[in-house]
């Protein structure tokens, strides 16, 4: 009744090839942007630190990983170690350029990880499916032994690990210790926001119809002119810069610091969770998997003591730990059964029930 | 219409119970002082975090039984699960953050490093006892850092000591071979500048055998290794399950099981436990007793396992490590005393129980009034010296418990303080901004 499409018109081919060709949709965005950037402002530092700014980050990567996974069709198991050339990349740089913005170099970085995803991309030519994840798996355990042997990239600290100089951005702290939250999280809305219209943009575009093209056939995909080298390259470093650019910020503008164990093979399957979860090939999907898979325990960890101290039980934090992780496993194999398309496709299906209500015939 | 109210209805229902669960979740404060206790029941490392999450629990809670608190006011007791993990411990600093602690014990080297910097600007003293930075003993460079009684270079060194006093004396070492094996990660890596000036300093070799994480409980490929070599000497810095694997491994290689000494987190009773009774002999540091023999632990019985307040077996009572947890506690209620004592006020702040740790001295006789004569060695902490290089102890496995430690040994401090101190420096050359020592020191 809200929500229908009924006296709008698209009188150009512009507008009939937008992302959003609902004026509904447009508003709502509108709203949810609006809301994100008022968050910032009244949210707790609870909310902004421990919820919100890691939510972002996972939700940046977990699109990295999309571009790969599912639009171009290429599975990989190295996000954790590529999140982790990123991050390595960016404490290098701000290092020996102190008096460069540390935005700059949180995008820049990106760069370096997409070279070294580029590299353990090449295989991609020759092998496909689980041989390819195979294969990206070497890169996950290469970079992460990189990460810990190799003295260098940590500046020779003794203890191994990179921590976030001070740096400021209009005068405003938002690295180090002394940055606040606040700062911290508008810095990551505002780069989350901008690289996800990056990330629109490529895979509404030709790039993005040439992944399709090689995810759905890539015979057919060759005969019709796509250069597969081209294309799988170009993905395995659109990919790798999403990843690594999110993996800098999760160092600088989230934990303040990292050790090389951060960036293991647990952090590559978290995401690969969060993308199955969410549904593969679809951007709101990414949010809404990284929505599930990281805010469900923090949010379970609140909600059970809260259910169960009335009656007086008091649960035990490794109690709840257990349960925690029973009760997102079970929520992980329902959603697989009920909707193994992911929470993107739900969101689809109710949005058309949304269009034709209350009168579905 | 009713479909559409109802979902409505549903929709502001589930608003208004959230926010009913989360706001009394974030806003609960409860007269007291809050110790929130980072632990871990669960994970690869539970095995080891377990015993210390019980005895850090059962300590404050024998004294909220016995006593009513510390100076009469309660402590107000919470555990947060990290799971030893990085992501999750810093998750947890936040939603203990907002409720005034008084304290934060990290329990983990990975979310120590990430506490450092923010401890001064949230003005909440990080304890971190016998782990985490070693630089941070420098206590004018982390005024909000605290690493009592010891740290791992003065274990090393205490090691170094051990072997010569057992061959006769620092010039026989020349010539030995010695092997540290070690989880490859920081916290495994910290020994090794001072084995290595010890090592030219005395003329022994130094071998590394570094343990991937991945692989704690594979170690086949690495005591290869060792079997080849064959080091005099293994000094253990382990962790989880890394060390009854190694224990498990030293014995089906055959190498020398009284010539294996771990640090004090690879002398856990299950860690020993592994190698059955031919593990009798192997060794470890501690700088605290094991088994039940003092008065406290006897209120501990009294007043926690009688009452059914403990989830820790009654059996294991007495365990390295519980005991260890139980230690890290009477820390931290020193702390709480001492900051009641130098301010006068009963409910303290994170302000003051850093000028609390700051000024800890637990004398001998403070020992015997809590009954802990013989369980630890006395301890100071001073402004300048945050962790005090103190005295530890080699306990022995006898096959069956650990042997409650009669020789104390002190660190080499001439060597290991310089070196703190360089360390130190680094770490504020590294964090341009570094903020400088502004606390005054009351003693």
């Amino acid at each position: 009744m809200i929500y229908r499409e009924s006296g709008q018109y698209k009188t150009s081919y512009e507008a009939d090839r937008a992302v959003f060709p609902l004026r509904q949709d447009r508003i709502g965005i509108a709203v949810i942007i609006a809301a994100a950037y008022a968050a910032g402002v009244f949210g707790s530092d609870f909310l902004l630190q421990a919820v919100l700014i890691p939510f972002l980050i996972f939700s940046l990567a977990a699109i990295g990983l999309n571009i790969l996974v599912g639009y171009a069709g290429l599975l990989s198991l190295g996000t954790g170690a590529f999140m982790g050339v990123g991050a390595y990349a960016c404490y290098k740089l701000m290092t020996a350029f102190p008096e460069v913005n540390v935005v700059v170099w949180i995008l820049m970085s990106g760069f370096f990880s997409a070279a070294v995803g580029v590299f353990f991309g090449l295989p991609s030519l020759r092998i496909k499916g689980f041989y390819l994840a195979v294969a990206t798996l070497a890169a996950q355990f290469f970079l992460q032994w990189s990460f810990n042997r190799i003295p260098w990239l940590y500046n020779y600290n003794i203890s191994g690990a990179i921590e976030a100089p001070l740096t400021t951005l209009f005068g405003v702290p938002i690295t180090g210790a002394t940055a606040t939250a606040e700062a911290r999280y508008l810095v990551v809305l505002t780069l989350v926001i901008g690289l996800t219209w990056l990330a629109s943009n490529l895979v509404h575009g030709r790039i993005g119809r040439q992944w399709m093209a090689i995810r759905d056939m890539d015979i057919a995909a060759e005969l019709i002119g796509i250069r597969p080298l081209h294309a799988k390259l170009m993905a395995f470093a659109c990919s790798s810069y999403f990843v690594g650019v999110a993996g800098a910020m999760m160092v600088f503008l989230w934990y303040g610091g990292a050790e090389y164990n951060v960036f293991n093979i647990d952090q590559s399957f978290f995401i690969l969770f969060m993308i199955i979860i969410g549904g593969l090939g679809s951007l709101i999907g990414s949010f809404m998997g990284a929505a599930l898979i990281f805010m469900l325990p923090i949010g379970l960890g609140i909600v059970l003591p809260a259910i169960t101290e009335p009656f007086g039980i008091t649960v035990g934090a490794a109690t709840i730990e257990h349960l925690r992780f029973m009760i997102v496993g079970a929520l992980i194999i329902f959603f697989l059964i009920v909707e193994p398309h992911g929470l993107a496709r739900l969101w689809q299906i109710g949005k058309q029930k949304l269009r034709v209500w209350p009168f579905p015939y | 219409m009713s479909l559409r109210h109802l979902t409505i209805a549903a929709i502001a229902g589930a608003i208004v119970s959230t926010t009913a669960l989360v706001a009394p979740a974030s806003a609960q404060t409860q007269e007291g002082i809050y110790v929130p206790l980072l632990t871990y029941r669960t994970g690869a490392f539970a095995g080891s975090g377990i015993p210390i999450a019980d005895g850090m629990h059962d300590y404050l809670t024998m004294l909220n039984e016995r006593d009513g608190g510390i100076g009469g006011v309660p402590i107000v007791i919470e555990e947060c699960e990290t799971g030893y993990d990085t992501k999750r411990g810093v998750e947890c600093y936040e939603s203990v953050r907002a409720k005034n602690p008084v304290v934060v014990n990290p329990y983990s080297t990975g979310i120590t490093l990430q506490l450092i910097p923010r401890a001064a600007v949230d003005r909440i003293p990080v304890l971190s006892m016998a782990y985490g930075l070693s630089a941070s003993a420098d206590g004018e460079t982390f005024p909000w850092v605290f690493n009592p009684p010891v740290t791992y270079w003065d274990g090393a060194s205490v090691f170094v000591k051990h072997i010569a006093e057992r061959e006769g004396g620092f010039e026989s070492l020349a010539g030995k071979t010695v092997g540290l094996l070690h989880l490859d990660a920081p916290y495994g890596r910290e020994p090794i500048p001072v084995l290595e000036a010890l090592a030219e300093e005395h003329g022994f070799e130094l071998k590394l055998y570094p343990v991937a994480a991945q692989d704690m409980q594979n170690q086949g490929s690495v005591w290869l290794n060792i079997r080849r070599d064959r080091p005099d000497y293994i000094y253990l810095q382990g962790w989880g399950a890394m060390n009854p694997t190694a224990v498990r491994e030293a014995i089906r290689t055959g190498f020398p099981i009284e010539n294996m000494i771990g640090v004090w987190w690879a002398g856990g009773d299950e860690d020993a436990r592994a190698g059955g009774a031919d593990a009798a002999g192997y060794k470890a540091l501690s700088f605290n007793g094991a088994g039940t023999d003092f008065p406290f632990i006897q209120d501990v019985i009294t007043h926690v396992h009688d009452k059914g307040l403990s989830q820790f077996p009654r059996e294991r009572i007495g365990d390295m490590l519980y005991n260890r947890g139980m230690y890290n506690s009477m820390l931290i209620a020193e702390a709480i005393r001492t900051a009641q004592e130098i301010t006068g006020k009963s409910v303290v702040t994170g302000e003051d129980v850093r000028r609390g740790l700051e000024n800890l001295n637990v004398t001998e006789e403070r020992l015997a009034e809590m009954g802990m004569t013989g369980f630890a060695a006395p301890l100071d902490v001073t402004c300048e010296n945050h962790s005090g290089n103190h005295d530890v102890f080699v306990a022995e496995w006898d096959g069956e418990k650990w042997t409650v430690g009669q020789d104390w040994t002190e660190p080499m401090t001439e060597r290991v303080r310089p070196l703190i101190l360089q360390a130190a420096q680094d770490y504020a050359a590294a964090n341009p901004g570094w903020p400088a020592r502004t606390e005054t020191c009351d003693n």
